[in-house]
């Protein structure tokens, strides 16, 4: 899969889907979208970018361990559940708040952090299986 | 940036409004805690030296926080936490009485015990592949499916913990383990699996999942629905899960390839999930159709203890032993199932408890065993007593302990068991525990007359040389973390053998809680009339 | 429509079980994959099957104002779907995993933990 035309692209096109997948990710929040799903395209783009330039480059590029992205996301998902004991609210109660950003009103809520979480579990967790079947692939 | 909440309408209707109390918080903290535990080890997980010193006293923590849970529950009765404050049964419950509270405490010991012995008996690579997360996402998942309180949320609670025991079996990828480690996945996907569409269908019947909601609405429905077949399911999967009779094959075949404090965590807390299933789902759940099912179960109990017992006198490797004897007791703990009294069910929960303690121990101590002499046949053992008089002393208690000889735990819940067989006339059952004690006194006895107390075998130039020097051998020195793991778990089925009351009153309250969960409707539902 | 859909999700287990009953772990793991695909459809079957009606409340109103399609087992899937998923993808490197090490993926042949050639323990002291 080492094409010169595949390999000059890749980089480019695993950006845009990080980027994108960022932008699912928030849109989330009040229209289809969410963690889960943007994790999904956020981890085919480093599976995109292992096939292209090998797995070394993603590992470097990515600088943590794909485990260790994924247990991130495993506690900030945990915590996000655990701040309404601050307000005697049963866990997982969703609190919110909005911020005055620009002059603009956003909203903020623990399940913003919940799906962040979920987002960073699926990247980390996938892009972790993908990378250890495209190493494989080599030897 | 305060914190606000406001209701854009009146959702009282749909909300739990009142405050939640720190109590009720206990219910969820094992699992949280073990979650986030778990993930902070994941991410230290190339600091090999600092995963145990952080995993155990998190698992000290998780046991204090079990404790406080059965001491709260033993109190004040059955305790609810709706996740998301959602009102049940639209959301999630927590739900827990003593039975869920009892387990997930022994469970946490034993958990406890692992991760102190698992300092000397796991590497710097099992820790890197991550032994100790993985021990805490399990017990995650093992807290988890001893206290919620919907039967979804129960799946889900399965598959990570068995997610997690994957990752334990395979840690470190020997051949072996790769072999065992295939027939256990696939056999457990399809038990989780069957587990799955029994759960769908009886979504499609009830329109529900929470466990309080399906016994208040199951009388209704008894006239008209499939319902036997629903628990016919739940009985197949479960029993696949607790490793019964005609479908445990995969447990023999990998329960031996793992490290050996993971095939003692395997062995204390995996098959009691199971049980601990069948328990809500078939007692709590859909008593009636339990009753219809009592001959089979009670079949299917005999045959899984005699083919456990038979299974573990054929072996020569002591390790897949012992996980024939763990299938043996499976077949114990379902014969009061099968018998459904308040004595049979509480002999259940007896010996589940004592099967948890007693299998982990026992692995421990064939695994010391097994550092002096290198190996776990029998036809090669031989020498521990030489060597290590006092760990051939405990593996000895240990074994009497399994047998259900006295001082020790396993004596009461066969007690318990005999009795309430006879009781229903049930005298082949009675039988079958008895002659199971028998051939299980045979099979360990032997083990231990044959690896532990028979001299070391010696071949033919060793002997020559030993008899000009007659050297005595020098007696080993094992790991003191690994002795005080043993230990620990020696005491605990000590106690409960010499001061049985606690844990029996325990056990019949749990049993009265399941055969009449009014008190468990109530605190899911306040207010309802239960049936 | 509930009929069709229930002689489909015959038809997926009779193929997955089917898979199942090989010898060769390649084959059991797409009948692993078949199976997770069966059991979503039943339950999403089991949850009534209502065409073309989201389950979507209008801002001014606190339930919805028809029968719509019912969102849980949409959301019971979602959870198995995640769930069947690493499922298979973990079987799927174990698999591989193992037909590298163990130079078979016949299960017949894979008899590294209980080998067949295992003696028998001694019967005398």
């Amino acid at each position: 899969m080492r094409t010169v035309i595949f390999r000059t692209v890749a980089p480019y096109l695993t950006s845009l889907m990080v980027l994108f997948s960022i932008f699912v990710l928030l849109r989330g929040h009040n229209e289809p979208g969410g963690g889960f799903i943007g994790g999904l395209i956020a981890a085919s783009a480093f599976a995109i970018y292992g096939i292209a330039c090998g797995v070394a480059p993603v590992r470097r590029a990515i600088h943590f361990h794909p485990m260790a992205i994924a247990a991130f996301g495993l506690f900030l998902s945990g915590m996000a559940g655990v701040l309404s004991i601050f307000v005697s609210r049963s866990y997982m109660s969703g609190l919110w708040t909005s911020v005055h950003f620009f002059g603009n009103w956003i909203d903020l809520s623990t399940v913003l952090i919940f799906d962040i979480g979920v987002y960073l579990v699926v990247v980390g967790a996938i892009t972790s299986i993908a990378l250890a079947l495209e190493e494989r692939d080599r030897d | 940036m305060a914190i606000t909440s406001e209701p854009l309408k009146d959702l009282s209707v749909a909300m739990v409004t009142e405050p939640v109390t720190m109590a009720q918080w206990l219910l969820i903290a094992p699992v949280v805690w073990c979650l986030l535990v778990g993930a902070v080890l994941l991410m230290l997980r190339k600091h090999t030296w600092l995963q145990p010193l952080i995993a155990i006293p998190a698992l000290a923590v998780l046991c204090l926080l079990d404790g406080l849970l059965l001491a709260h529950v033993m109190v004040s009765g059955p305790l609810t936490m709706t996740m998301g404050s959602w009102l049940p049964p639209f959301g999630i419950s927590f739900t827990t009485d003593s039975l869920g509270a009892l387990f997930a405490l022994t469970s946490a010991l034993v958990a406890l015990a692992a991760g102190v012995f698992g300092r000397t008996d796991v590497d710097d690579t099992g820790r890197r592949y991550g032994f100790y997360p993985f021990v805490l996402l399990m017990m995650a998942g093992v807290s988890g499916a001893f206290l919620t309180g919907d039967i979804f949320n129960l799946y889900v609670w399965f598959e990570v913990l068995l997610i997690a025991s994957f990752g334990l079996l395979v840690l470190g990828s020997e051949r072996a383990q790769l072999d065992g480690g295939a027939k256990y996945a696939f056999l457990n996907l399809i038990a989780t699996t069957l587990f799955l569409v029994a759960t769908g269908y009886l979504y499609g019947l009830f329109g529900t999942l929470n466990m309080a909601d399906i016994i208040v609405k199951a009388p209704e429905l008894r006239s008209s629905a499939p319902l036997m077949t629903l628990v016919t399911l739940y009985l197949l999967a479960f029993g696949m899960k607790a490793a019964a009779f005609p479908v445990n094959f995969w447990l023999p075949a990998s329960y031996h390839t793992p490290r050996l404090v993971v095939s003692a965590l395997f062995a204390g807390l995996l098959t009691k999930v199971g049980i601990y299933a069948l328990l809500r789902t078939l007692v709590m759940l859909f008593p009636f159709e339990r009753t219809g099912l009592a001959d089979i179960i009670a079949i299917v109990a005999a045959a899984t203890m005699l083919s456990g017992v038979i299974g573990a006198l054929a072996q020569n490797d002591i390790r897949r032993s012992l996980g024939f004897l763990i299938i043996s007791g499976i077949g114990v703990m379902l014969a009061g199932l099968a018998l459904g009294s308040a004595a049979g069910l509480s002999g259940t929960v007896f010996y589940a408890v004592h099967s948890m303690v007693v299998m982990a121990a026992l692995y421990f101590a064939v695994g010391l065993a097994a550092r002096i002499n290198g190996g776990f046949t029998l036809s090669a053992g031989g020498g521990i007593y030489q060597a290590h008089a006092g760990l051939a002393f405990v593996t000895l208690a240990l074994f009497f302990s399994v047998a259900g000889l006295p001082p020790f735990s396993g004596l009461w819940p066969k007690v318990i068991l005999v009795k309430a067989s006879l009781d229903v006339g049930a005298w082949w059952l009675a039988a079958a525990i008895l002659v199971t004690g028998i051939l299980t006194t045979v099979t360990v006895g032997r083990i231990w007359a044959l690896a532990y107390w028979r001299p070391a075998p010696v071949d033919d130039l060793t002997r020559s040389a030993s008899e000009h020097d007659a050297e005595p051998p020098q007696p080993v020195r094992l790991p003191r973390g690994a002795i005080a793991a043993l230990a620990g778990l020696l005491l605990l089925t000590t106690a409960f053998g010499v001061w049985p009351e606690p844990l029996i009153r325990l056990s019949q309250d749990a049993a009265i809680g399941l055969l009449d969960p009014s008190a468990y409707v109530l605190s899911v539902f306040p207010g309802e009339v239960p049936r | 429509m509930e009929a069709l859909f229930a002689l489909l999700v015959g038809a997926l287990f009779t193929v997955s079980i089917y898979l199942f009953l090989s010898k060769h772990i390649i084959r059991i793991l797409m009948g692993a994959a078949i199976l997770g695909n069966a059991v979503n459809l039943l339950i999403f079957t089991a949850g009534r099957v209502t065409r073309e009606v989201p389950p979507i409340i209008p801002p001014e109103f606190d339930v919805p104002q028809s029968v719509v399609a019912n969102p849980l087992p949409q959301a019971l899937i979602l959870t198995a779907i995640v769930i069947s998923f690493s499922f298979f993808a973990f079987l799927l490197v174990l698999g591989y995993r193992a037909y590298q090490d163990l130079e078979t993926d016949d299960s017949d042949e894979m008899r590294v933990a209980e080998p067949v050639d295992d003696v028998p323990p001694p019967l005398g002291y």
